[in-house]
């Protein structure tokens, strides 16, 4: 097992697969805390990066393992941490940091039942607004849910090339079911795509670190001692990187943040469509969620529904012009999600009234009855006609 | 009391004279937002002074602070500086040290910082024994917030927030860092500026967690509400109270009102760093690869030792 990539076809669950696709994707520093449903990300990084060069450090809790994941950044190496509900909660300080500092890294989040300590060992999409908003001020985020083990590997693999592209943290959204779940993941090296760290364009003295590029991404990072005395703070900072703490370098900072991802959108906006040609009523749906409800999907088809499924891979940026553009065509949206209303709220605003949207709330501790699905879908009909 | 500085007569102000450090301060970015009379001035000059003896270059070093007065000191260090958020320096700081086992991360932050918001760091990084210098300029308040009482004032001061004086006790910050596992542990105060320099030599060379703490002035929000006087006489304050006692217990470094200000190198001790730990333990015995600079320093720095100057002097 000393490979990089674990070449073969294997039985993991959604843990162990998410650590694979980080050290498959040249992750070679993991700062972590314990936590249920998480912990086996933790176990079997720690037991796979020493055997790659890498290292792994149990912190003191989930602020410093957030902290140190960007320290490990700017020391030049590929960082990640993952934690769950409570852990994520903490780690907003410092994720905010890594937002307005531009540092690539992974944060990883299976998320279980809240608020609070909630359901340690039980599953929920309960932290999905958290993830959009959970740190303060403002920021753009990338998030990506895996619905299996095997996505669990190719998004955690996504992640850090997306970190690099964007520089940015970027955030896997997974959930207990998905990180508990045994399934066949197949690592093919020949169709795993890595993506570099930039090197700086400039040579010291000339660089600028945060100098953006046509893609409203700053132009390379150098590491600790590489001759640029670079200047990194999470103050309100100009393109050197200085402190000025002014309304026109925070206009000329903040929504850039946002702004790269969106100019990037294309490039990471992924999703899935299912049976959508046909289809009068269309299941949103993310994560664990999916499953139950390609269930319901074939009930309703079945019956003689004209059902499909929107699985997004990608939360955030949301895809709200394919949404705006579906329901031109169709009479509703059907969202099941594993908390009280969350990603509903952007379809509801990209639909805009066009359709009718019927969320399908679960608190958490358990996935949806596919029939409970179906049950919303046959409301939606019934009310479309 | 002590007269603070005077504004320079007329036709004595000296233009574009450079300083000898100036090639460790990012000039562009001076005057810096110290108080008149505070002591960090002098801590930054002490680490500049300490670099040029070694030296070390940006090629060797990174500075890592938290938030506050002593924060903003990484922002005027011409070095790889990262100025992160509250509390978290060390955290940070681990991260960085562990990526980079062949530079030297110091951290510089202040009392508030490294010891209320950030004090599970500190221990935690001292057991672990992780590659890096903390210094800390400890002024006995939160300055930059307007002297909020915090984890360092000794009991009955004043503070913004103990307007009838500060009855909770304070950390003892060298018995703290011994018992927490630092394997370097020195106390002076910012007049001792040739002593404060040497320590943070020592800080630097020695190999794992070391810690030098600065007593330093805070004129502006600790002397003057502790009718202590301007940042001179506060510093004279601290000095006549000061007793050198290298090799002291660290547990009788307590500044408690009527104590003695026990200064001086309380600890130089010996053993593995984390990644040192790290290579013995798991790549040697199961023959792993190493992490890239693993084993290349900083464990001993480019340059003489404090030890080997300290013989040829």
């Amino acid at each position: 097992m000393a490979e990089r990539i674990l070449a073969g076809t294997h039985f993991l669950n959604g843990d162990e697969a998410c650590a694979e696709g980080a050290v498959a994707a040249g992750c070679e520093l993991f700062a972590g805390y314990p936590i249920t449903p998480q912990s086996e990300i933790a176990e079997r990084i720690a037991r796979r990066l020493p055997q790659v060069g890498g290292v792994f450090i149990q912190m003191e809790d989930e602020i410093s393992s957030m902290a140190a994941t960007l320290g490990g950044a700017w020391g030049g190496r590929k960082a990640m941490t993952a934690t769950s509900g409570p852990g994520f909660s903490l780690m907003m300080e410092n994720l905010g940091l890594g937002m307005m500092t531009e540092t690539p890294c992974v944060v990883v989040n299976i998320q279980r039942g809240g608020p609070s300590t909630g359901l340690p060992t039980l599953v929920a999409q309960g932290d999905m607004m958290q993830a959009r908003w959970g740190s303060h001020g403002d920021y753009g985020v990338v998030a990506l849910v895996p619905s299996s083990p095997q996505e669990a590997f190719e998004l955690t693999v996504r992640a850090f090339n997306l970190a690099e592209t964007l520089r940015m943290p970027i955030l896997v959204m997974a959930d207990e079911v998905v990180g508990h779940m045994f399934e066949r993941v197949v690592i093919d090296p020949e169709a795993i795509e890595i993506v570099e760290r930039k090197a700086p364009n400039k040579p010291p003295g000339e660089f600028l670190l945060y100098e953006p590029g046509e893609d409203l991404v700053p132009q390379g990072m150098p590491a600790l001692g590489d001759g640029y005395k670079v200047h990194v703070t999470g103050l309100t900072h100009d393109e050197r990187g200085y402190p000025v703490l002014n309304a026109e370098t925070q206009e000329k900072l903040v929504p850039r943040l946002r702004n790269k991802i969106t100019h990037h959108i294309d490039q990471i906006v992924d999703y899935e469509e299912t049976d959508l040609d046909d289809a009068e009523v269309i299941i949103v749906t993310y994560g664990i969620s999916a499953r139950s409800s390609l269930g319901a999907l074939r009930l309703a088809r079945e019956k003689g529904l004209k059902v499909g499924m929107l699985r997004l891979k990608t939360v955030w940026p949301f895809p709200g012009d394919v949404l705006k553009g579906l329901a031109d065509r169709v009479g509703g949206f059907v969202v099941p999600e594993l908390n009280l209303g969350q990603i509903v709220l952007e379809v509801e605003r990209a639909v805009c009234g066009n359709a009718i949207v019927q969320h399908v709330p679960h608190a958490g501790g358990a996935i949806h009855d596919p029939e409970t699905i179906l049950s919303a879908i046959e409301e939606v009909f019934a009310l479309a006609h | 009391m002590l007269t603070k500085t005077k504004p320079a007569p007329e036709g004595e102000v000296l233009e574009n004279v450079s300083h000898p450090m100036d090639r460790f301060l990012r000039t562009d970015r001076l005057p810096h937002i110290w108080c008149s009379g505070c002591g960090l001035g002098t801590v930054l000059s002490c680490f500049t002074y300490a670099l040029d003896e070694l030296g070390l270059t940006e090629s060797d070093v990174g500075i890592v602070s938290g938030i506050g007065c002593t924060g903003r000191a990484a922002g005027y260090l011409n070095l790889d500086s990262y100025h992160t958020t509250h509390g978290r320096a060390i955290a940070f700081a681990t991260g960085l040290a562990v990526a980079k086992p062949d530079k030297k991360v110091v951290v510089i932050s202040g009392d508030g910082d490294l010891f209320a918001i950030g004090g599970n760091h500190f221990i935690h990084a001292a057991r672990r024994n992780v590659n890096m210098t903390v210094l800390c300029v400890n002024n006995f308040n939160y300055g930059m917030t307007g002297g909020q009482f915090g984890p360092t004032t000794p009991i009955g001061s004043r503070g913004t927030t103990a307007p009838y004086g500060n009855y909770e006790s304070p950390f003892n910050l060298p018995y703290l860092a011994a018992s927490s596992g630092a394997v370097y542990v020195a106390r002076w105060t910012s007049l001792h500026a040739r002593r404060l320099k040497e320590a943070m030599i020592e800080a630097l060379t020695i190999p794992g967690f070391t810690f030098v703490e600065a007593v330093c002035p805070c004129p502006t929000n600790y002397g003057r509400r502790n009718k202590i006087g301007e940042g001179l006489d506060e510093l004279k304050y601290y000095s006549d109270r000061s007793v050198i006692k290298h090799g002291a217990d660290p547990a009788e470094g307590d500044l408690l009102p009527g104590n003695d200000v026990v200064i001086g190198r309380f600890v130089h001790r010996e053993r593995p760093t984390f990644l040192q730990a790290y290579e013995q333990q798991i790549i040697d015995k199961q023959h792993f690869v190493k992490p890239q600079g693993m084993g290349k320093g900083p464990h001993r720095m480019s340059g003489a030792t404090s030890t080997d100057r300290r013989e040829s002097s």
